[in-house]
């Protein structure tokens, strides 16, 4: 008795199962496209998903609208991407990538370059593809860009929107990227104002926005009014704190790699005051047309700046005279008038 | 309610968890409107399709096994060791600055002395916990997690002050005489990250094994662990006892980081959160109902579904959010396995409910009482 009453249970779960199963798989066909295993690219993320709002998204974004535009299918033979969970994926995640014939493998971020050579080194029919970091072999395209240039204007649009003269900068984990940003930063608001303060403090990690709230709340009490964050994921605990502040006096958020104006409404407007932009998909679109074309430009290193525009700033709720004078100190800079630090110990 | 260790105990009971695991997870792709079947077949043929593949998965074993070891070992001394990933990690950082330190020493010196450091590392992380636990009576669940920061944070802080080459975040390759990663076995695996620590951990298991059941120490950790007060009575002393088993346990931790440091990674990297071999680890440890064999094996399992998962989102378009449910969903079954237990329990012998028994609510249903 007892034991037919448990087969039974089974029985009604198995059945459960298959009349769930005739329902479902009539929607796994999304095979749109076709497939071009000769070109097909796939993007490995450097931690988290494609969803960061931040730098592997743009990644991924610029990917999906450069497999769109050769009508591409989204999969093997075609474009996808790998999530990396820790560092201890990059190498399955490259290897498996290999294994499914991608012919083309894209590491968004320095944290790949070993996984990088590695791979590249034992596969070098594969091309590869590093984002923010240089790989100097025949089969792997390094790009990297002047973030400094960028953070730059994003001091001038700060300095010239601080009410309090005190503005801050919320780093992601030190690093040769970040310090960039910070170095950037700081050059373009001392350019504007040498006397206003800038707070500098770092998560110490992409992926923790509780931290970046707190130290960001620590800042707007502190009389901060405007923070550049330069912190991945961490970066949406700024603008947490930021929609928590805004109730009682006026602040603003500058957001980074993407126009991050989503992130700043609140329900009396919007307090993204600007982003720097990191045109992470536009590389790798180029990238990923030129090894189309036969002209993979292997061993080589691209550098993009505000000059190629692989760097910009957007005016998003920037006053117009702000985005007057980041025009001008952008022409500046495109004329090699002023060279933008790449490192905080290079400031005066 | 006990359970008498036969074959279908052993053997039924963790596979019988699989398979709702994997029927969940199945459930869960349909809702989603993924097909299951084929996601099961690429998360098998990802794990075990190839010598790349299996090798991947034994290398994600490797350090599971000794940090699931480690929590096994505390834990039958009572002591609730959530310090895994911090004891590995620390000494994970003592084998990379001791292969560093001295580059010019042969394998056969190298990589024994950058294991003994790493294990007396994890064994001095751990050590603290268990001395405040010992003489104190302080709670080891709360310094033992504390202690998890307090080595993530410092050991970063090494890492960049004194390993990083240029401004870069992770420390120089160790030397090539202490990689356990060799291009005999890198050819052997077509490229994938299987290294010799695998010889390590499976010595372990045996060594522990062996050490709980056969030694004296073993069987007053188990003592202590069941009455500390018995125990004392008896004449054993449950203060040297917790130290020695805490010792052993984060030694065993420290083991583990070491082969993220001498194999996998072959250097140490600036670590944004605790490496996942230590609640890896524990899920393995508790998995294995604390048994040093299960845990070979349940290592393998937790290897299995950790790079088997990550080929569903590559050969298919299921994005990788489902399979970590998928994944999740089959290990809490497995580790909930307390349920299987107690059907397989009922199905044996029916058991009449009795007040000293703890009753899930499924026994007092009615349809159970009257069958």
């Amino acid at each position: 008795m007892k034991i037919s009453h448990k087969l039974g249970m089974i029985a009604l779960v198995a059945v459960t199962a298959t009349v769930l199963g005739a329902c479902g798989s009539k929607q796994t066909s999304d095979t749109k496209g076709k497939t071009d295993p000769k070109h097909s690219v796939a993007l490995v993320t450097d931690g988290g998903g494609v969803d960061d709002k931040s730098f592997n998204q743009s990644g991924w974004e610029g990917l999906e609208k450069w497999g769109k535009k050769h009508d591409l299918v989204k999969g093997v033979g075609g474009y996808n991407y790998a999530q990396s969970n820790s560092d201890a994926d990059f190498t399955p995640n490259i290897n498996k990538l290999i294994q499914a014939k991608y012919a083309m493998i894209v590491g968004t971020g320095y944290k790949l370059v070993s996984a990088i050579t590695k791979a590249s080194k034992a596969n070098p029919d594969t091309k590869f593809l590093i984002i923010d970091d240089v790989v100097n072999r025949k089969n792997v395209a390094s790009v990297t860009f002047k973030d400094n240039e960028g953070a730059f204007l994003a001091g001038v649009a700060a300095a010239k929107t601080t009410k309090t003269n005190k503005v801050g900068f919320v780093g992601g984990m030190h690093s040769e990227v970040i310090d960039r940003f910070e170095a950037g930063f700081r050059q373009g608001v001392a350019t504007v104002n040498p006397k206003i303060e800038v707070d500098i403090q770092y998560v110490g990690d992409f992926s923790k926005p509780a931290i970046g709230q707190s130290l960001a709340s620590a800042m707007f009490n502190n009389n901060v009014d405007v923070i550049y964050h330069a912190a991945g994921g961490s970066g949406a605990g700024v603008f947490s704190a930021a929609k928590n502040v805004i109730k009682s006096k006026k602040v603003w958020v500058i957001g980074v790699d993407q126009d991050q104006t989503a992130e700043g409404k609140y329900s009396g407007g919007n307090l993204t005051l600007t982003s720097t932009i990191k045109g992470v998909g536009t590389a790798i679109n180029k990238v990923a047309d030129a090894a189309m074309d036969g002209k993979f430009p292997g061993g080589k290193t691209t550098v993009y700046g505000l000059k190629e525009n692989g760097v910009s700033l957007v005016k998003g709720n920037m006053s117009a005279d702000a985005w007057k004078s980041v025009q001008e100190y952008k022409q500046q800079i495109i004329d090699g008038k002023i060279t933008v630090a790449e490192k905080p110990a290079d400031l005066k | 309610m006990r359970i008498k260790n036969t074959w279908i105990s052993g053997l039924g009971i963790p596979l019988t968890s699989i398979f709702l695991g994997l029927l969940v997870g199945a459930i869960i792709m349909l809702l989603s409107g993924f097909d299951p079947i084929s996601n099961y077949v690429n998360m098998f043929t990802g794990a075990l399709g190839s010598a790349n593949a299996i090798g991947e998965v034994l290398r994600s074993a490797t350090p599971l096994m000794l940090t699931a070891l480690g929590f096994a070992v505390a834990n039958y001394a009572g002591f609730f060791n959530i310090g895994l990933a911090g004891q590995a990690l620390v000494g994970w950082l003592a084998s990379v600055a001791f292969a560093n330190a001295f580059p010019g020493l042969p394998s056969i010196l190298i990589i024994p002395g950058a294991l003994i450091v790493a294990a007396l590392a994890g064994a001095f992380w751990s050590g603290l916990a268990g001395y405040f636990r010992a003489y104190f009576g302080a709670n080891e669940v709360i310094t033992t997690i504390m202690l998890n920061y307090i080595a993530l944070y410092a050991t970063n802080a090494i890492v960049k002050a004194y390993m990083t080459v240029g401004d870069g975040d992770y420390s120089k390759m160790i030397p090539k005489a202490a990689r356990l990663r060799t291009p005999f076995l890198e050819q052997l695996t077509q490229n994938s990250t299987f290294h010799y620590g695998i010889i390590l951990s499976v010595l372990a298991v045996f060594f522990i094994a062996w050490l709980l059941k056969k030694t004296t120490l073993g069987f007053e950790i188990r003592a202590v662990g069941m009455s500390e007060d018995a125990s004392r009575y008896a004449g054993m002393s449950p203060k040297r006892t917790i130290m020695a088993s805490m010792l052993i346990s984060g030694a065993l931790c420290g083991l583990g980081g070491a082969m993220e440091g001498l194999g996998n990674f072959q250097n140490i990297i600036v670590n944004t959160a605790l490496p996942s071999i230590g609640f890896d680890g524990m899920s393995v440890a508790l998995l294995a109902a604390g048994s040093p064999i299960g845990i070979l094996f349940a290592a393998l399992l937790f290897g299995t579904l950790s790079i088997g998962g990550l080929n569903i989102s590559i050969a298919a378009t299921t994005p990788p959010e489902i399979t970590s449910i998928v994944v999740a969903s089959i290990i809490f079954f497995v580790g909930a396995n307390y349920i299987i237990r107690y059907w397989f329990a009922k199905l044996r012998k029916p058991a009449k409910p009795t007040a000293s028994t703890p009753v899930p609510p499924a026994a007092t249903d009615t349809k159970e009482v009257h069958s």
